[in-house]
């Protein structure tokens, strides 16, 4: 994996708040991808092109930028099937439990200073904080 | 147009995700684990995005009405209840154990990676498997309609 880059990783984050006020501006819909992909599994959910539409972009987006030289990620996983099932699960399951993740609460809701959405980034933060803490370190840190 | 704006979207926070790192789940357990090599990575993305959303969404206050929607669907809640916390605590458990979240896991699916395509179906799974289960509780199936339409994202 490449050196940290204080450049790249500036300019990526301002390319996902950029998104997410386009998304504001043009839909006046807040750029929560578990909110946006819950509401696309929902039955009852009327409005599914433009969540449809937003997931599809998200998906292309490495084949697209790939066009303009960037190299294609090559996400390591947890060799663990168990642990890879388990964390997928409680991600969907907890996300939707608590209304939102890491772009909804973390991104949107912290930027619209949502009390809510900063607890909720607090302790998932905190939470993901210990879990690595257990599994790289052992119990106690 | 509502869909190619939100393909757009979609597609600029997508290249975001990517070009900063957080598509690398070795990046964002790096920033997690602040006992050993700590890579400050995620901190950054975050304030480059909190950065950009923050001035942006004072503009989206002021603006009249969205260019292609009749308005703007702020979230409203303000109060801190249960499913809040332990939805938060069982989503930080799952970030912490595999360094993706939902964002992330999309971005990569190009990738067709088998670990990655299993992560998203599990997602999905959890998603569906909660739905369902407010769904079965009837005093809650109000609330999920009203939650529904002021999810806070």
């Amino acid at each position: 994996m490449a050196a940290f880059d204080p450049v790249s990783a500036l300019l990526g984050g301002g390319l996902i708040g950029l998104a997410s006020v386009l998304l504001m501006l043009l839909n006046g819909r807040i750029a929560g991808i578990s909110g946006i992909v819950g509401g696309a599994l929902a039955m009852a959910a009327g409005d599914k092109i433009w969540r449809l539409a937003f997931i599809a972009g998200l998906i292309v987006a490495p084949i697209v930028i790939g066009l303009f030289g960037h190299p294609q990620p090559d996400p390591h996983m947890p060799t663990s099937w168990l642990l890879i099932v388990a964390a997928g699960f409680l991600i969907g399951f907890g996300a939707r439990h608590g209304g939102g993740c890491t772009s909804g609460h973390g991104v949107c809701g912290v930027a619209r200073l949502s009390a809510r959405s900063m607890v909720a980034t607090a302790i998932f933060m905190a939470t993901a904080i210990i879990v690595v803490a257990i599994m790289r370190h052992g119990f106690g840190g | 147009m509502q869909g190619l704006a939100s393909f757009l979207c979609g597609l600029i926070f997508g290249s975001g995700l990517i070009i900063s790192g957080m598509t690398q789940p070795a990046r964002v357990l790096g920033f997690l684990d602040i006992f050993g090599r700590w890579d400050p990575t995620l901190a950054f993305v975050m304030a480059g995005a909190l950065a950009i959303s923050s001035l942006g969404y004072a503009l989206a206050r002021r603006q009249g009405r969205p260019v292609f929607a009749a308005e703007h669907l702020w979230p409203n809640r303000t109060d801190i209840d249960q499913p809040l916390i332990v939805g938060s605590v069982l989503f930080g458990i799952g970030w912490g154990l595999a360094g993706l979240c939902p964002g992330p896991a999309l971005a990569n699916l190009a990738s067709l990676s088998p670990r990655v395509i299993v992560f998203v179906i599990a997602m999905i799974a959890g998603m569906s498997a909660m739905d369902l289960w407010k769904l079965r509780v009837p005093s809650a199936t109000a609330m999920e309609d009203a939650a529904l339409a002021n999810s806070d994202g």
